[in-house]
């Protein structure tokens, strides 16, 4: 008998829920702050569900209103990508050693 | 056009990277890179998305434009935030996060050929189950963190808000949650999809209304946690894996960091999530505090103590965030350790109104991170320093913690202040602070009481040093 996909896509999501345990743990404390703003980023990766939504409509239908739902999490998505990653790489641009170059 | 197979293997590729960005944390010489493989990940789920449908026609012009709308807004917060406010980003990044998942969900449940979940009207069990899932977390995660968002802002009153009956209705609403997901698993009607979206934004909102806003390390990190969720939720129903990996990675990391925020506290998640904590104690203390005399000084008195110092730790809390000090007060370190006078920070878990808010602050004001240490690292030096400059903290050093087991706060881990020979202690009033509670290092022999904004005291510290 076949294996529902189902069940392959449940084992990856389990283990990867060991992965963020083991990983995040191991984070720093100082750098819980941009921890949690790059996850915010990463998160966003959902902006693949909100193109597939845009895109869907042919070229009569652009705007229809599954696509008008789709594009606006596009731009939601996209502010918080471009903010995330930015954000967090202006934060950990301040991270320095002790050292004296100034 | 990319095949399915193909595609899927680059969206595996997408969630290893964000795996390597989380991992590139632990320390802060590799975070920077971590971040480079987050964004590199990001880049090629997008790109492979792109090429997978393979319509390059007028919807994909329309979809760049909202794509470049979105990221120069994105941008340009990223460059105008003041690293104060973070704590408020970041909610409303999360929002923004649980917002997009339910627009998804929507555009999935209108238009479920696009996606290959069947029909309308028709759409198959497990994607409409995992589309409902990620749509009320998502819903949750927006209203919730608006709520975090306006209290953090200071728009909202950050005393908890309580009414009778909240937690019944609380459970009455997670009850029919999961009923009228049932109903519409069942019926498919697009009735019963609307009343779960608006029943959901309901309770996010109600969730966190009661909770106070020193708590919001943990509201905030819980939010990052449901956001986790709701993308998970989405990724079962796209059949994505990288969407499935990050919303594990992100679930789980809130998870920890609630956790973490809890501990600091000594008080359970729910006891945090019921909320309520400090909005009884507080009127109860005033009322009985007695007269307790407190040594009060000025800047020169703390300039003269510092300077006979050798060796001074400070303690910086959320006063710090609110009078901007930190700027000033690396100022007056740098002052301090030109006179050949130790100096290190240390931070409390909870210090702060998110996981980490201390050390970003002291970061921007250039402190280097290997004198800033963690509450394990440090508490024993305190009985060897001889200054302990508290700046902004509160309850995080009062002794009660350790030593009555009536007061609310008893048994959470605290800082050791009062082992120093001395203490100053920058305060505007003697009020007590969030919990409520006096703080018996008031009244301590050797605190020196600096009653003023944190900031302008700081300053007049360093002209006297």
């Amino acid at each position: 008998m076949e294996i529902d996909p189902l069940v392959f896509r449940l084992s990856i999501f389990i283990l990867s829920i060991f992965i963020g345990y083991y990983v995040v743990w191991s984070v720093t404390p100082s750098l819980h702050t941009p921890l949690m703003s790059v996850t915010n980023a990463i998160s966003s990766v959902i902006i693949v569900g909100a193109i597939i939504a845009g895109l869907a409509g042919n070229s009569d239908t652009i705007f229809n209103t599954s696509s008008i739902f789709g594009f606006l999490a596009i731009s939601l998505a996209a502010i918080n990508i471009f903010g995330g990653f930015l954000v967090t790489q202006r934060m950990l641009a301040m991270y320095k050693k002790k050292k004296k170059d100034k | 056009m990319l095949s399915a197979n193909l595609s899927a293997i680059f969206y595996l590729i997408s969630g290893v990277l964000f795996i390597l960005a989380l991992r590139g944390l632990s320390s802060p010489e590799t975070s920077r890179q971590g971040n480079f493989f987050g964004i590199l990940g990001m880049i090629i789920a997008v790109v492979v998305t792109f090429f997978s449908i393979g319509n390059f026609s007028t919807g994909f012009a329309v979809v760049l434009i909202f794509l470049l709308i979105g990221g120069l807004i994105g941008a340009f917060i990223a460059y105008k935030i003041p690293m104060t406010a973070m704590p408020e980003l970041v909610a409303g990044f999360h929002s923004l996060v649980g917002l997009a998942a339910v627009f998804v969900a929507i555009a999935a449940f209108l238009n479920p050929e696009a996606f290959n979940l069947g029909s309308p009207g028709n759409i198959k069990l497990g994607s409409l189950i995992e589309m409902s899932i990620g749509a009320a977390v998502g819903a949750i995660t927006f209203s919730g963190s608006i709520i975090a968002f306006l209290k953090l802002q200071g728009i909202m009153s950050g005393s908890p808000i309580t009414f009778k009956g909240q937690h019944p209705l609380n459970a009455l609403i997670l009850i029919s949650i999961i009923v009228i997901t049932y109903l519409l698993c069942s019926t498919q009607s697009s009735n019963l999809f609307w009343i779960l979206l608006v029943i959901s934004f309901l309770i996010g909102f109600l969730l966190i209304i009661p909770i106070g806003g020193a708590d919001m390390p943990v509201v905030i990190s819980m939010l990052n946690s449901y956001s986790g969720w709701a993308a998970a939720g989405i990724g079962f129903t796209l059949e994505n894996t990288a969407l499935i990996i990050t919303g594990a990675l992100v679930g789980s990391s809130g998870a920890i960091l609630s956790y973490i925020m809890c501990k600091g506290m000594n008080r359970s998640f729910f006891n945090v999530i019921l909320g309520g904590f400090g909005a009884t104690e507080q009127s109860a203390s005033s009322q009985n505090r007695e007269q307790r005399p407190v040594k009060s000084g000025n800047a020169d008195d703390a300039a003269f103590l510092m300077k006979n110092a050798s060796s001074v730790i400070i303690v910086p809390g959320y006063g710090m965030a609110v009078a901007q000090a930190q700027h000033a007060l690396r100022e007056m370190v740098d002052t301090l350790k030109k006179n050949e006078i130790k100096v290190s920070y240390a931070i409390h878990p909870v210090a702060g109104r998110m996981p980490g808010h201390m050390n970003v602050l002291l970061a921007e004001a250039n402190v280097p991170y290997d004198e800033v240490f963690e509450l394990e690292e440090i508490n024993n030096d305190f009985a060897n320093a001889d200054v302990a400059f508290v700046i902004g903290a509160n309850d995080v050093t009062n002794p009660v913690a350790k030593t009555d087991p009536q007061s609310p706060i008893y048994g959470m881990p605290v800082l050791d202040v009062e082992k120093c020979k001395s203490v100053l202690f920058v305060k505007r009033s003697l009020s007590p602070g969030y919990a409520g509670i006096d703080n018996d290092l008031f009244y301590k022999e050797n605190t020196l009481m600096l009653f003023s904004d944190a900031k302008k005291m700081t300053e007049d510290i360093t002209k006297n040093l």
